[in-house]
């Protein structure tokens, strides 16, 4: 599965980049695209795992930037 | 501003004034000796100034403090937080308050900038892109109701009023009026709709009501399809973003590794103070934050892609906008890219008889086709056909047509026609498509017909060459003597013809081969026959996307409107876009590494570092803002009004 979502206050593009590489190395991500521009992200998952992936993405996504929000 | 920026703004305000307060207190000993005021000499000068300097220092930097200490919990230690807390805290150790405060002062005021700058760039991008439509006034039982654009299916009626959207993609049924396409096709022209025509979402209907059989549901429509495209275009990343994040992964710890042996070994050699050496380290911290490099480039790519969609042209991703700046070779393909793709007459030969009244024999023999080539002729006689002057029609597939006109026998058809009924004929040397007429058993003249080079192809070849495209390639699977004619016409450099599609896929490698690697080859087509083609290309440009979904999916570039002179266009917002981005990254690094070569001697202090900082990243984005800018590759009818105007008035 491939969804887009909205991060709402992703403050710096370097924080961006740092994040997409942690998110990439995650277990079960088949691809991670963050755009700093739109404020969005694009994740790949297996349909099963998505929610656990997603979840662990935004725990790691927080340990960046602790102020960060994925809008669902 | 967002809440949060103008938080941030009252927080820098006020700090700010604290600060320029407190300077005398820094600065007293100079003032005194100016001045000569007693006062400054007091003691009790030396136990306030540390506290009272912690005053603006905490307004402006406990978040940035309290971020620090809460990513180093999370262990992120590079962070710019930490950075920034490390440099200005040092600097407070060093006894030099000022700078402490000032260096937090002056990152917050880049900060909001950045925030504020990236904000209203995607504002005006989001602008741009506003061709959503909000509502379809759908035909219901009891009159029009207003439903969402996405609840309407195919076959439904909907009205469209003047000023509004039209919602989805469909057909007129009732109704005539001019639609502005400029938010899909750059173009300012309103185009003329009537029944039967096709109406394309997104486009703004001015004059009349139109009532429009829908086509498409609202996620085939080409307005979601357009808008969709443009969002995504800026997750496929361009090299030089790619470079520049790699760049900042190392580039942070390594400045702050050099910061860290800056402060030890110098002084464990040189025995001179460690309160020196760690000044000039922190100095090194204060630049090694690399987010506006970061930041600059992908900001240029949206400003770019944004900009050539203003001009019409979709562009699917950063890189493609990267890759178009370093086009060498541009291959067209003929039909409906460099001619429009309609047949027109455009000679006719008659052997005895008056030209017209051979052109009127030919309509009426050609008067049941459809083909395109019997359209052509009827469009030339352009008058109403007498049924019954016509006694007999009988097509003879593949050659042509045998009818009987006024009671003559008339033979409309191609060579292989005459020879079938033994008619001998003249040989005909010509470029174009050459139709015979014999009338009762002898030849009476020809007719050629011709597809037309469109209008601005000439001049969408002389501008690439102006640009620096070093070969134009044309390939056709049209015949050679028509093919080297077009070539010809438009000064190509090359052309290949006779060519079967997958012939075309062949001949575009045996190009590619030949071009230098560095370099880039563009193929334009109208996407419809040539996807292969397109797709092998370095980057493939479609035509004519308004309408056509092939067009829109199979390429890598799309133009919305038929004119070949976009592509020199988006080359040039390319170029334009790319050349931002190296002068960005050149000019920050440069800067940067000036900057900490000085202050590892010594000779560039904390506001020295703040400039290569802050000041790099406030010039970056200005720079970077520009790539949105494209006022001047609009055609001139649009925003160049008073141009035009002034160029009527009397020089004086």
């Amino acid at each position: 599965m491939r969804k887009t979502i909205k991060l709402q206050d992703l403050g710096c593009a370097n924080c961006a980049a740092k994040m997409e590489r942690v998110i990439a190395k995650l277990d079960g991500v088949v691809d991670v695209k963050i755009n700093f521009m739109t404020q969005k992200m694009t994740l790949e998952a297996p349909d099963e795992k998505f929610e656990d992936i997603l979840e662990a993405a935004e725990k790691a996504a927080r340990k960046i930037e602790p102020d960060v929000a994925f809008l669902r | 501003m967002s809440k949060q920026e103008k938080r941030l703004r009252k927080r820098i305000l006020i700090a700010a004034a604290f600060f320029l307060l407190l300077l005398p207190i820094h600065q007293r000993d100079g003032l005194y000796s100016l001045l000569g005021i007693h006062a400054l000499q007091s003691p009790i000068w030396d136990y306030l100034e540390l506290p009272l300097f912690l005053i603006p220092y905490g307004i402006i930097g406990w978040d940035i403090l309290w971020r620090a200490v809460r990513n180093i919990s999370h262990g992120q230690v590079f962070d710019e937080n930490f950075l920034m807390s490390v440099a200005t805290v040092g600097a407070f150790f060093l006894g030099e308050y000022a700078e402490g405060v000032a260096v937090m002062l002056f990152y917050q005021v880049g900060e909001l900038f950045q925030s504020y700058a990236v904000s209203k760039s995607r504002r005006s991008i989001a602008e741009l892109m506003d061709i959503r439509p909000d509502y379809a006034n759908i035909m219901g039982e009891d009159g029009l109701m207003q439903v969402d654009p996405e609840e309407v299916a195919v076959g439904d009626t909907i009205v469209v009023r003047p000023g509004e959207r039209i919602p989805l993609d469909g057909v007129v049924i009732e109704g005539h009026s001019t639609l502005d396409t400029s938010a899909l096709t750059g173009e300012s022209v309103p185009r003329d709709v009537g029944v039967g025509q096709d109406v394309i979402s997104g486009c703004i209907n001015q004059t009349g009501v139109l009532t429009i059989k829908v086509s498409k549901e609202f996620g085939q429509s080409t307005v979601a399809k357009v808008l969709e495209l443009v969002e995504n275009a800026y997750d496929k990343k361009s090299k030089s973003e790619n470079f520049i994040t790699r760049f900042a992964r190392y580039y942070t710890p390594g400045v702050v590794l050099a910061a860290v042996a800056l402060s030890v070994v110098p002084p464990l050699i040189t025995a001179q103070p460690f309160s020196l050496w760690i000044g000039r380290a922190l100095t090194f911290l204060v630049i090694s934050c690399p987010c506006a490099l970061v930041i600059s480039v992908p900001l240029s790519f949206f400003g770019g892609i944004g900009g050539a969609s203003k001009c019409g042209v979709l562009v699917k991703g950063s890189n493609y906008l990267e890759l178009l700046s370093k086009t060498e070779t541009v291959v067209f393909d003929k039909t409906g890219t460099l001619t429009k793709g309609n047949f027109v007459v455009s000679e006719i030969h008659a052997a005895e008889m008056d030209q017209q009244q051979l052109l009127e024999l030919a309509a009426y023999a050609e008067s049941y086709s459809s083909h395109p080539i019997a359209v052509s002729i009827q469009t030339a006689y352009g008058k109403a056909v007498d049924p019954a002057r016509i006694q007999e029609i009988e097509e003879v597939a593949g050659h042509g047509v045998r009818a009987q006109i006024d009671h003559q026998k008339v033979l409309v058809g191609n060579a292989k026609l005459m020879e079938l009924e033994k008619i001998p004929y003249p040989d005909i040397i010509s470029t174009g498509t050459a139709v015979y007429l014999a009338v009762d058993g002898a030849y009476a003249g020809h007719i050629v017909i011709e597809d037309q080079i469109k209008v601005d192809a000439h001049h969408a070849i002389q501008e690439l060459k102006e640009i620096g495209v070093r070969q134009t390639v044309m390939l056709t699977g049209d015949s050679d003597a028509v093919g080297q004619k077009v070539a010809a016409q438009l000064k190509l450099d090359k052309a290949y013809t006779q060519l079967l599609p997958a012939d075309k896929v062949e001949r575009l490698e045996a190009l590619i081969a030949g071009k230098n690697k560095n370099n880039v080859l563009v193929y334009v087509g109208d996407g419809i026959n040539d996807a292969p083609v397109l797709a092998r290309a370095d980057v493939g440009i479609a035509m004519g996307g308004l309408g056509s979904d092939a067009a829109i999916e199979a390429a890598d570039v799309v133009i919305m409107t038929d004119e070949p002179s976009k592509i020199a266009t988006v080359i040039k917002i390319s170029k334009k876009t790319v050349g931002i981005v190296w002068q960005n990254i050149v000019f920050a690094l440069g800067v940067k590494a000036v900057v900490l070569i000085l202050g590892a001697f010594g000779y560039a202090n904390m506001w020295w570092a703040v400039f290569a900082d802050v000041g790099v990243s406030v010039i970056a984005i200005l720079n970077a803002i520009r790539a949105l800018n494209v006022s001047e590759f609009l055609p001139p009818s649009s925003g160049c009004d008073s141009q035009l105007e002034s160029a009527y008035l009397p020089s004086n």
